[in-house]
């Protein structure tokens, strides 16, 4: 780790590291997440961490933040040790992050939001004329204009994250960590964000940048760190790496090992979705599913996906929508309908909104399927037997078959969820962030399996927010953004630039999605 | 600190670690009983006899009755304080309707089928509001038990509604096998329930429900309908319960009648070591907790305890009950 040491240090010999992080590990239950890293930050510089899900990142700055304690190491603020033992020192040092879902309260206005646990009093009643003052002081200074009054939940998620902004500057932060920041904003806002960043680093503030854009990290950072599989691999000067560097070490193996080759698939048709809308949420969704097809659903958050699927699995109400399973018209009024027509649906939420997670691993896989274990009463046997084929299946790793969900790692939770709608013997599958969370191996496994479905004639839907996982298993993406599908991509139009352009309303082709 | 960390470090391979591992929240309460009833045989030399056994039975099975709906309801997520109120208007207008078919066993089963009837009837009500009304079920229930409360003493006019049915008193009175009935009945009705509860895809769901709702809606599992049948299970309890104790008694009185029931229905199912929050619970818990709940009562009599005590000391075994289950889940 020493030459990356030296290489951390080559263009600031001269400078004094604001934060230095050395030796840092972090594990969770003995599970070894963070293997010694060590970052030196400078001041004034804006530092982006890259890394793949699961590398790590979110560990690291957590720590810096506070919200977790790392398990050895040591970190060093303006050359002195300090222990972060929570969020409040983080703060009283001057360390703040905007988390990707902001921590703003939305029946709060926009100063009171600012000002949430500094607020500023004379006596015993709130100042809130210094307060309104300060605020319009600091969104003049964001250059933005948002009424101060403004109630949060009237405004957009662009002018939410300038509320974050601004309550990181009420409390003189000197490191300012954002977590992806740009995932949620349009590309006209991300040129404000960018420009707002260059301010930010003219006051002096250090600025910590996660994201997975490469193209923007090369736009925007002065330094690069790249994380994987919870190792640090390297520290460049911007300059002096490129894109494909860049992937390649975040990847760290050729893609083609983790995803299974695509298969063609017939013609058939097995679903076909018309004119669905859902006011404000969907507008105008059609779409054909064909028979072993793995078909993407790509889009940024918010952009309709979740409720594209939720409202085909009649978990949703929806102003119109026409489906065909295999030619035949239904309508599907709850999930049981939805089970009727083979269908299933793997919820991104796993914990919240797909398993039971005080129930074993046995009365889980059946809870929708349990009526096949009935014979007046549920054949406790039978159940029994068909839970450990799936375990053996999927090679699902618990104490025991009777351990409780909450006991399983997110991988095997993840497994039990497809066991459970496997056991419903679907022709339809749509997967919802099928692998958010889990390690690299339990992804391959899930991603060979989806293909083995696939020709035994299983069609696949599978939203995704990764991009890699797009690319490598879907033979179609369609891109979803502001509630409609503006974009079809085949073969190898499917890459990461085609989708962004698209996700992100650069180009748009209404007519193809018909 | 080094030097703690060093001297803490080996796990503890101890005999008792087997021990540490018996799944003692499981059997709590069933151990509290023993514990309880070896406790009580000395204290008290009365406490043995089979007569006294089969009174404290007896006394128990009207509120055990209530307790078998109520753990349905509990570990949907739900509560139901209308069950007292409900016990006295049932009891009232089953009563009535006795005295309409007059006398014979042909009045007593039509009368107790009509009790049951009201009862879910009852239920469907509160199950109703709650499920189509959204409105939280200790606020529907909170209603519903001043309203049946009321109209109890506005049908029989506050007056003490007295069967005149020669027959019926042997329900509530009679002995078969030298047991008494309503304790055959409880019995059956436990039987039941636990067969319902482990053994059913109704119960299966009625626990997927009280864990997770939104997980048991994307598993395809009608929730309303499934939340909405616990009330209905409850009330039908009622019902049966009604007719025990009325005919027990061969009258009703509006006002006192299954007064506090709901107390010692939910007492006993959180003693049993039903998680009030719903998800996991257990009818042989909440069998095991009217028992303790009725052996105190019994156990307090026989020692003379002031009868104004005696509440203090449900309260205290109910809070023990609860922090022993919190304790367990850490």
């Amino acid at each position: 780790m020493s030459s990356e040491n030296s290489l951390a240090n080559k263009n600031h010999a001269t400078a004094t590291p604001i934060m230095q992080i050395d030796n840092i590990v972090k594990e969770f239950s003995g599970v070894r997440v963070l293997h010694k890293v060590t970052i030196d930050i400078f001041p004034g510089e804006v530092l982006g961490i890259l890394g793949e899900n699961g590398a790590g990142k979110s560990t690291l700055l957590k720590i810096l933040c506070g919200i977790y304690q790392k398990t050895s190491g040591s970190i060093s603020f303006a050359g002195n040790k300090v222990e972060i033992d929570g969020p409040a020192s983080a703060k009283a040092l001057g360390i703040s992050m905007i988390p990707q879902e902001f921590n703003l309260i939305n029946t709060l206005n926009v100063f009171e939001n600012i000002f949430l646990g500094s607020e500023r009093s004379q006596g015993i009643l709130l100042d809130k004329k210094a307060m309104r003052v300060k605020t319009l002081q600091l969104l003049e200074e964001l250059q933005t204009q948002l009424d101060p009054d403004a109630l949060i939940s009237t405004l957009s998620v662009a002018q939410k994250q300038m509320v974050e902004i601004a309550k990181a500057l009420v409390s003189d932060v000197r490191v300012l960590i954002m977590d992806e920041p740009t995932t949620v904003l349009t590309a006209h806002e991300v040129k404000i964000l960018f420009a707002l960043v260059e301010r930010l680093k003219a006051r002096g503030v250090t600025l910590v940048f996660i994201s997975h854009k490469l193209k923007e990290v090369k736009q925007l950072c002065d330094r690069l760190v790249i994380l994987r599989d919870g190792y640090l691999i390297s520290v460049d000067d911007v300059s002096d790496i490129d894109e494909q560097d860049m992937a390649r070490k975040m990847v760290g193996r050729e893609l083609n090992q983790i995803y299974p080759p695509k298969i063609s698939c017939a013609a058939e048709t097995v679903l076909k979705v018309s004119n669905l809308n859902i006011k404000g949420l969907l507008q105008d969704i059609n779409f054909k599913l064909h028979k072993g097809e793995i078909l993407g659903f790509a889009g940024l958050i918010g952009a309709g996906r979740t409720e594209t699927a939720e409202a085909l699995m009649g978990l949703r109400e929806v102003d119109s929508c026409s489906v065909q399973v295999k030619g035949r018209d239904v309508a599907i009024k709850s999930v049981a309908d939805a089970v009727d027509c083979k269908m299933a649906y793997l919820s991104e939420d796993r914990q919240g909104k797909g398993l039971v997670m005080n129930f074993d691993i046995v009365k889980n896989i059946s809870l929708i399927s349990l009526a096949k274990y009935v014979k007046r009463l549920i054949q406790g046997k039978l159940e029994t037997q068909q839970a450990q084929h799936y375990v053996d299946l999927f090679d699902i790793k618990a104490a025991s078959i009777n351990s409780e969900l909450i006991n399983l790692s997110g991988g095997n939770q993840q497994k039990v969820y497809l066991a459970k709608w496997m056991d419903t013997e679907p022709e339809i599958l749509i997967l919802d962030e099928p692998t958010r969370g889990i390690d690299v191996n339990t992804k391959k496994e899930i991603y060979h399996f989806i293909n083995a479905m696939t020709k035994k004639g299983m069609s696949v839907i599978v939203i995704s927010s990764e991009l890699d996982e797009l690319i490598g298993l879907a033979s179609r993406v369609l891109v979803m953004r502001e509630g409609k599908i503006v974009g079809e991509l085949q073969g190898d139009d499917i890459n990461d630039q085609e989708i962004m352009y698209y996700a992100a309303g650069l180009k748009q082709d209404l007519t193809k999605s018909a | 600190m080094s030097i703690q960390t060093k001297i803490l470090a080996p796990p503890p391979q101890s005999p008792f670690s087997k021990l540490a591992r018996f799944p003692w929240g499981t059997y709590a309460p069933l151990i509290a009983l023993l514990v309880l009833v070896i406790f009580s045989a000395i204290a008290s030399e009365h406490f043995l006899i089979p007569r006294n056994l089969t009174n404290v039975l007896r006394q128990v099975s009207y509120t055990g009755i209530i307790a078998l709906g109520m753990t349905f309801v509990i570990i949907a997520g739900g509560i139901d304080l209308s069950v007292g109120s409900m016990v006295a208007l049932v009891g009232v207008l089953c009563v009535m309707l006795l005295n309409w078919f007059g006398d014979g066993w042909y009045a007593v089963a039509m009368a107790i089928a009509a009790a049951v009837a009201i009862g879910a009837l009852l239920g469907a009500l509160n199950g109703l509001i709650i499920t189509r009304g959204k409105v939280a079920s200790f606020i529907a229930t909170l209603a519903t038990m001043s309203i049946l409360r009321s109209l109890t003493l506005y049908v029989s006019d506050a007056g003490e509604v007295v069967s005149e049915n020669q027959l019926f008193p042997e329900i509530g009175g009679g002995y078969l096998l030298a047991i008494p009935i309503p304790v055959w009945v409880f019995g059956v009705l436990a039987i039941i329930s636990h067969i319902l509860l482990k053994h059913t895809a109704f119960g299966r769901h009625v626990c997927a429900v009280g864990c997770n709702a939104t997980v048991a809606s994307y598993s395809a599992i009608k929730v309303r309908w499934v939340y909405f049948m616990t009330f209905v299970i409850a009330g039908a309890m009622v019902g049966i319960s009604s007719v025990m104790l009325s005919s027990r008694l061969n009258s009703v009185s509006p006002g006192d009648a299954g007064l506090f029931y709901e107390l010692d229905a939910i007492a006993a199912v959180v003693i049993g070591g039903t998680a009030l929050a719903g998800g996991r619970g257990t009818i042989f818990g909440t069998v095991i907790g009217v028992i303790i709940l009725g052996i105190i009562n019994n156990m307090l009599n026989l020692l003379g305890v002031s009868p104004y005590l005696q509440g203090t000391v449900k309260g205290l075994v109910i809070l023990v009950a609860v922090l022993a289950q919190f304790k367990g889940d850490r």
